[in-house]
């Protein structure tokens, strides 16, 4: 059809590996008209980026199309070399990228960044380029413009930065934006924000969007048609409401179900076959803690100052009994981070004490802590399983090292069953302990860490973002574990996140932070479904929901 | 800016007191006593009485030192003992070669390594790219010396292009002077350009990852503008490191090509010194090439600001 913007025609997509080549799109058709926003939205390895940079030429060396065409207003762009193709980058076609701040050169002036993409594809003066360059700021509705021309990337926050790329992106007037997850790893509130802003911008200038991103409810939101990719080939293709009230693939209805909602339970992400399993854990009763037992843990009145400046952390209570979990949420800056590593005692704090079965651990400096009899007690999940394994230990090594830093074993027998049957706990295949980090999925790393946090039976266990790092799936199977695990073994988990629904699910309570100061707190679901305060409220409201109300299912 | 770079020169002062030390004490570590030592196999009990009191041997460790220290801060680094000159003239009048080559061989290693090594990452994998690395691994092999030689007989004696040894002064014209240092350095910059080109290549290569290039090129920029505008000055950091380090390097290859190009520098002065026993002008210059070498680092650490905002002090 002549109207398509852009049309994509049975895409392959190869990428040479030391293995031979491996395709990562398999025949992917798509249309785009011109002014709309179409959502793309897969799992990690199903090809949706991989389909926006062959779009955009911008694959890496090893990656090459091998078969159908791209037509952008007709003209095959795998086709185009040289002159031809750095007219089309950048001017009728752009692209913004997931974690904005590496996407900007770090030692490059942000106005420059724009004039840079404005001068390529214009011939203009300096100044008239710097001059667009701070229109553009404005339309990015950036603050004070003229001052931030001059700025860096670094001293701009996340949602900023992506405000630039956004900025650069339409520098041009495209024609076509694609996004690939352009709010992946920001706060939900800033989310909120930019996505609007993009959708705003979109719809004045009557730019065609291609929305790349792994979550459903946020394509939900802003696309009204959405393709779902699995394997490097499209399953489904259909409006929001469509795909959720009767999706008709098979892996739709899986991706639909692993995607929290306000509403899910943490039992709703479970599989058909592990749920009997499950109910028998949930229908055991919990050991009721007699009154008056001390809390396991006791913070009091914490604060951390860091060199200059204001307080990260003030004033923060709190206290959990064993086997609790508790959800500590708020946007970046607002000191979650920073409160969970004093608790773990990674950082010191500047004032207040933590008080852990009843002895005083907040004074004891943090880098004599790995002393304590207390480290093995209190352990840490970190954020992204792909940085926080030593690329050089196996599974195996990984595992077994706190057991023989803290519980003094030494290489055996003994030891190998510990490893073993940490593994098995954490439901990791015991055929992958001999592989290193490279080797092994998201997923498995992610057990991994979790497998080496609890290897010496802890009590507290600290979650800092385990899952944002995961895709919808392996995230609902590792919250069921960590679940799992807490009723099973009563170790309490004080979860770090800024994914409101993944908190509401897994935490019996939560606090909710804003600027160091805890804002709010109570039982999760009252607290998110009856908000006492604006800021909880705005938190609340920015999380895209997947709607499956009445409204959406009439609109059919 | 001001204050963190006084606070540096500052700083270079403890690090220059212990050098100093070191070099004093260099007399003494060499084994033997020094006055027996410094007048040689034919002095009689005299002679050997004379040295040790016109270098007053004979008082405390200590007190020698802290005179020695005195008379240095008051810019009298001596006599020497063989030519009875003050070893402040002796290298004043040796700096100039020296420094010629120096700046020369630096100048020749930024022009033709950096290119190399952007062009090498570029074309990563490529023939152009394994035909600098292989030059690169030549660089490293060859002693200056084989260098030195080689280059001298092709250049000066088959094709009489250049001179074959000897310096004039940069006061007695521009093509004179520097026709005389274009085999040296070429010399003294192989290690040095082989050195550069490999840092500025897996720097370059580091860099060509990162998703702000993917970024200039989804702008549609030109592969020029990605190289040096983007990349290269993201790889800065790494280069002017080693290109910094590569200074102390020249100090110790500028001694033997002086001595195969006859070029009388420093290097030239610090053989004949060590060859006489010269203690006095050995302590000047190794004490003036510490000093070189710090405020090289010095000036490092201001690039670094002008490179990298970022980086503040």
């Amino acid at each position: 059809m002549s109207e398509d913007l852009l049309r994509i025609d049975d895409l392959h997509v190869a990428f040479s590996t030391r293995r031979g080549m491996v395709e990562a799109v398999r025949g992917v058709t798509l249309t785009v008209k011109a002014g709309e926003m179409l959502g793309l939205v897969g799992e990690s390895g199903s090809g949706k980026s991989v389909t926006g940079f062959a779009t955009t030429r911008l694959l890496d060396a090893a990656g090459r199309v091998t078969g159908g065409k791209i037509l952008f207003r007709g003209q095959d762009v795998t086709k185009l070399r040289g002159d031809d193709l750095r007219q089309l980058q950048g001017a009728a076609m752009s692209m913004i990228f997931q974690n904005p701040r590496a996407a900007l050169n770090p030692i490059r002036a942000i106005g420059l960044q724009i004039a840079d993409a404005i001068l390529t594809h214009k011939r203009i003066s300096k100044e008239a380029a710097r001059a667009e360059a701070l229109d553009l700021l404005r339309a990015v509705q950036i603050r004070d413009p003229e001052q931030r021309m001059n700025a860096y990337p670094h001293e701009l926050s996340g949602g900023m930065c992506q405000r630039v790329m956004i900025a650069i992106a339409i520098s041009c007037n495209p024609a076509l934006l694609i996004a690939d997850e352009p709010t992946t790893g920001l706060d939900v509130t800033t989310q909120k924000v930019v996505m609007d802003l993009l959708a705003d911008i979109a719809a004045a200038r009557g730019m065609a969007t291609i929305l790349i991103t792994h979550d459903l409810g946020l394509a939900a939101r802003y696309c009204r048609r959405i393709a779902v990719m699995e394997r490097g080939r499209i399953v489904e293709e259909a409006s929001p409401g469509k795909l959720f009230s009767a999706p008709q693939h098979a892996y739709t209805r899986r991706l639909v179900a692993a995607s929290p909602t306000a509403t899910s339970r943490i039992e709703d992400l479970v599989t058909e076959e592990e749920r009997e399993r499950y109910n028998a854990i949930l229908d055991k009763p919990r050991p009721v803690l007699p009154h008056g037992t001390p809390p396991l843990l006791e913070v009091r009145k914490l604060a951390k100052r860091f060199d200059q400046g204001s307080a990260a952390v003030a004033d923060f209570s709190m206290t959990m009994a064993g086997g609790e979990s508790v959800g500590l949420v708020g946007e970046s800056g607002s000191g979650k981070s920073t409160t969970s590593r004093m608790i773990c005692r990674l950082i010191d704090p500047s004032e207040g004490d933590i008080v852990f079965d009843g002895q005083s651990i907040g004074h004891v400096a943090s880098r004599d802590f790995h002393r304590s009899p207390l480290r093995k007690e209190i352990q840490m999940v970190f954020q992204d399983p792909n940085e926080s394994l030593n690329p050089r230990f196996t599974a195996f090594d990984c595992i077994a090292h706190p057991l023989m830093r803290l519980d003094g074993m030494r290489t055996g027998e003994a030891l190998r069953q510990r490893v073993e049957e940490c593994a098995q706990r954490v439901g990791l295949p015991l055929d992958l302990l001999p592989r290193f980090p490279h080797q092994l999925s998201g997923g498995q790393k992610a057990r991994v860490g979790i497998a080496r946090a609890i290897a010496c039976r802890p009590r507290l266990l600290v979650l800092d973002e385990p899952t944002a790092a995961l895709d919808v799936s392996v995230q609902a199977v590792v919250l069921q574990l960590l679940d799992r695990l807490r009723r099973e073994n009563d170790i309490a988990l004080l979860f770090v996140s800024h994914d409101l629904n993944v908190v509401r699910m897994l935490c019996d309570r939560t606090i909710v932070l804003r600027n160091g100061g805890i804002v709010e707190q109570g039982e999760s679901r009252a607290l998110f479904d009856n908000p006492k305060t604006d800021y909880t409220r705005r938190l609340v409201e920015a999380i895209p929901h997947i709607e499956t109300g009445p409204t959406l299912a009439a609109a059919l | 800016m001001l204050s963190y770079i006084l606070r540096r020169i500052a700083a270079t002062l403890p690090v220059m007191a212990i050098v100093a030390l070191f070099v004093f004490s260099l007399l003494y570590i060499a084994p033997g006593d020094p006055a027996v030592v410094i007048a040689g196999d034919q002095a009689s009990p005299e002679d050997v009485d004379r040295i040790r009191q016109s270098l007053g041997l004979n008082r405390p460790f200590l007190v020698q030192f802290g005179s020695w220290v005195w008379r240095i801060l008051h810019g009298d680094l001596g006599t020497s003992i063989f030519t009875n000159l003050p070893v402040s003239a002796m290298i004043g009048q040796r700096l100039g070669p020296t420094l010629s080559l120096m700046i020369v061989t630096l100048l020749l290693t930024i022009v033709v390594a950096v290119p190399l090594g952007v062009v090498a990452a570029w074309k990563a994998g490529s023939l152009i790219d394994r035909v600098i690395m292989g030059f690169a691994v030549f660089g490293f092999s060859l002693p200056v010396f084989v260098v030195g030689y080689m280059l001298a007989y092709v250049f000066a004696l088959e094709l009489e292009w250049l001179p074959v040894q000897g310096y004039t002064p940069l006061t007695q014209g521009f093509w004179p002077w520097l026709e005389n240092l274009i085999l040296p350095a070429i010399a003294l910059g192989c290690v040095y350009i082989a050195l550069v080109a490999r840092i500025t290549r897996a720097a370059m290569l580091e860099v060509l990852q990162q998703d702000y290039i993917r970024t200039a090129k989804a702008k549609g920029l030109g592969q020029g503008g990605i190289l040096f505008i983007h990349a290269l000055k993201n790889a800065a950091v790494p280069i002017v490191t080693v290109i910094g380090i590569g200074i102390a390097l020249l100090i110790g290859g500028a001694v033997v090509t002086e001595s195969v190009f006859a070029i009388p520098g420093l290097g030239r002065l610090t053989i004949d010194a060590i060859l006489r026993r010269d203690y006095p002008v050995i302590q000047g210059i190794v004490l003036l090439f510490s000093f070189v070498y710090v405020l090289v680092n010095l000036m490092i650490d201001v690039v670094y600001t002008l490179v990298d905002p970022r980086i503040r002090y």
